[in-house]
């Protein structure tokens, strides 16, 4: 006990304060430390992963093909599209903002791809990019609206989704539907990264992270500031590749429903890209000014404009991300679909991914979220109408557990944030 | 007496038709804390925004380090040396100690945030402050209580070399150990070498740390003097009714808005 004292006194007189380096020195205080954090409400992803893994424990006891490796690859596809919108949809959440007309977005951007190449015989690329840029237009609008009118974000957004469902009705024409067969753009869901080319990815991302984690552990710790411990970071690792690579073993695995007379192999290209847009975002959120400021901007909006951060600026840029993230989600989708019909983007599209970003941890009261969450509780989410395809059920039940489940999240959310604010964490 | 580092001459500030500041002087001396004393409504805040560019003048110098500079917006004060703790602080509950000191102000190396560089600094600062309180700068702010809070806005200030730091009310909301903390800390800007201005209704407060104390009464200067050569009462009566024996508004009763 006196020995603690001492060397904790020592360390304040140097370092001017208590406790400070050595906020985890074991990996059981790091463990102590996570416990406390959960006890405050701060629970990050873990809703969602225990939720995943509810759905995977129900779903494979009610049907023995939920878990096979082509089911598995088959979620990973659906996943795609709404992972990407949920990764939009964080940076407008962040700001305690909210875009209901993300999903009808997406569903217009496809259109527009779909016809400049039916209709012009454009390339994929320059196609996706007239999509991607209509997304960002129409992310313009509603942030100029919300920011420069002053209207509630809900209520822009709401008028958005109705108008924007107009655009595909009128250009395809209600019952019609526009094909999507672009060999590139369908094949993101159709088609298989070769093999090898998905082992040597995963082992350059596996170690790409344990780099960036062990350069970054030796600096923090060289320069005495706070860093967690080596075997958290070592524990990390490990858990990350454990993940990436038994991911990319599965998916290697020859998973033809005929394993003799066809081969289906290797990670979809659906993955990559989501993968990608993961790590872009991260940075971009953790590692840049914009990100700093944005989070400051959904922390106290008053306290980043006298720190003299252009709170318009960032609340439109975040509304344009949104909205061209939704673009991308659009093509996954009519990607994975084949087709782009006037309902596409519509239904509970953009609950399902409201309901993504939450479940894996991003508050709507705007301030906390991650890229990540989105990607954790867009598969957590896409889950759902995967086990209740297989199960046959009629639609209206996957209506039910998509309210179910955006009820359950919003108020996990709620919880935690009032536990917070008790615990002050 | 030391030239000031800040000095407001004859300064006039109207809303509309209420005419707020008469002709004010006021001064801010480097290793000085001055404290701004005065009833609700005597006009304290209005002249702490227009010290930090956020209300213009409608007559009156700014004049700083001997020299009238024009000054358009809270931007030019800051590149001025000047920074306001706001009574309401602006800090944001999501960020940690690190990230609010650098708020709007971070370090870049390449296209990424320098965080190392903006611990360490922010560590030195708090340091050199001896602020001992903090459990670990990568603490978030939600989790610290009034007085740390008070002291991260106040380290933030500091960071920057600031040669003058404003208080509105600092310990307004806080407990004894806390206001302890705050008035310890603005004591040791002052021995640094920086101007302090103290906005506070409380006595003892301003009594144990102000060097001089400027009296606002409706808006005029009622006196400013060293406080040494003031009493508890004295004060209280300069707040009050504008003067206090020989010192104070000659005539009172034309003193009125
Ligand atoms: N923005 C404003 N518009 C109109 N009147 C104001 C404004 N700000 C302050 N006042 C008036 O100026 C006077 C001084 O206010 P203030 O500077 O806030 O006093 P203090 O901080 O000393 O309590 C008050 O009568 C107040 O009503
Ligand atoms: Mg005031």
């Amino acid at each position: 006990m006196t020995l603690q004292t001492e060397t904790t006194d020592q360390q304040s007189a140097a370092h001017g304060f208590d406790n400070d380096n050595r906020q985890a020195a074991t990996i059981g205080d790091a463990a102590r430390d996570y416990l406390n954090r959960l006890r405050g409400g701060d629970m990050g992803s873990l809703p969602a992963i225990l939720g995943l893994v509810v759905l995977f424990v129900v779903f494979s006891s009610l049907h023995d093909r939920f878990l096979t490796t082509y089911n598995m690859a088959n979620l990973v596809v659906q996943a795609g599209s709404i992972c990407v919108l949920a990764m939009g949809l964080v940076f407008v959440l962040l700001l305690g903002e909210i875009d209901l007309s993300a999903g009808v977005a997406g569903g217009a951007s496809a259109t527009i791809t779909a016809l400049v190449m039916i209709d012009h015989g454009w390339t994929w690329w320059t196609a996706a990019l007239a999509g991607i840029a209509i997304g960002a237009l129409i992310g313009l609008a509603i942030g100029s609206l919300v920011t420069l009118l002053g209207i509630p974000s809900f209520v822009v957004t709401l008028a958005f989704f109705l108008a924007l469902q107009a655009v595909p009705l009128k250009l395809i024409g209600s019952g019609g539907s526009l094909r999507f067969d672009d060999e590139v753009l369908r094949g993101l869901s159709i088609k298989n990264v070769p093999v090898t080319a998905g082992w040597i990815a995963a082992v350059v991302i596996v170690l790409g992270f344990a780099a960036v984690q062990l350069f970054q552990y030796r600096t923090r710790a060289t320069r005495g500031l706070v860093h967690k411990p080596l075997a958290l970071v070592l524990v990390q690792v490990g858990v990350l590749a454990a993940i990436v690579l038994g991911l990319t073993a599965l998916l290697s695995a020859n998973r033809a429903p005929n394993p003799d007379i066809f081969t289906i192999a290797g990670i979809p290209w659906v993955a990559p890209v989501v993968i990608a847009l993961l790590l872009f975002w991260t940075f971009v959120l953790t590692r840049t000014r914009f990100g700093r400021h944005l989070y400051a901007v959904g922390g106290n909006a008053e306290a980043a404009r006298r720190a003299g951060i252009n709170v318009t600026r960032i609340k439109i840029t975040a509304f344009v991300i949104a909205s061209s993230m939704a673009a991308i989600s659009g093509l996954l989708a009519a990607s994975y679909t084949g087709k782009v019909s006037p309902g596409s983007g519509g239904g509970n599209v953009l609950l399902y991914a409201v309901g993504a970003a939450v479940i894996g941890g991003t508050s709507l009261f705007g301030g906390r979220g991650r890229a990540i969450d989105a990607v954790v509780g867009g598969l957590v989410i896409a889950t759902i109408p995967n086990g209740l395809g297989l199960l046959n059920q009629a639609s209206y039940i996957n209506f039910l557990v998509t309210g179910g489940v955006l009820l359950l999240a919003a108020s996990v959310d709620a919880v935690s944030r009032r536990r917070r604010s008790a615990a002050g964490v | 007496m030391t030239q000031p580092l800040l000095e407001l001459r004859g300064v006039n500030k109207s809303f509309g038709a209420v005419h707020v500041l008469h002709d004010v002087d006021f001064a801010v001396y480097p290793g000085q804390v001055t404290a701004l004393v005065g009833d609700n409504g005597a006009g304290k805040s209005t002249l702490v925004k227009i010290i930090a560019g956020i209300y213009g003048r409608d007559s009156g110098d700014y004049v700083f380090e001997g020299e009238t500079v024009a000054v358009h917006g809270p931007r030019d004060v800051a590149a001025l040396g000047v920074e306001v703790v706001y009574q309401d602080l602006a800090l944001c509950d999501n960020l940690d100690i690190v990230e609010n000191m650098f708020l709007g102000r971070e370090e870049t190396r390449g296209i990424g945030l320098d965080e190392v560089a903006m611990e360490a600094r922010a560590r030195e600062t708090l340091a050199s402050l001896s602020v001992r309180t903090v459990k670990s700068v990568r603490q978030s702010v939600s989790s610290l209580s009034g007085g740390q809070r008070q002291t991260v806005a106040i380290a933030k200030a500091v960071l920057w070399n600031s040669k003058i730091v404003l208080l509105d009310e600092p310990t307004a909301a806080l407990g004894v150990a806390q206001t302890r903390q705050v008035l310890d800390l603005v004591r040791r800007l002052a021995d640094r070498g920086l101007g302090v201005v103290l906005i506070s209704h409380n006595m003892t407060d301003v009594f144990e740390v102000a060097d001089r104390i400027t009296a606002l009464y409706l808006g005029r200067v009622a006196a400013d003097v060293p406080a040494k050569d003031l009493t508890h009462s004295q004060v209280v009566e300069l707040i009050t009714a504008g003067r206090s024996g020989d010192l104070g508004i000659t005539n009172v009763a034309t003193a009125t808005i």
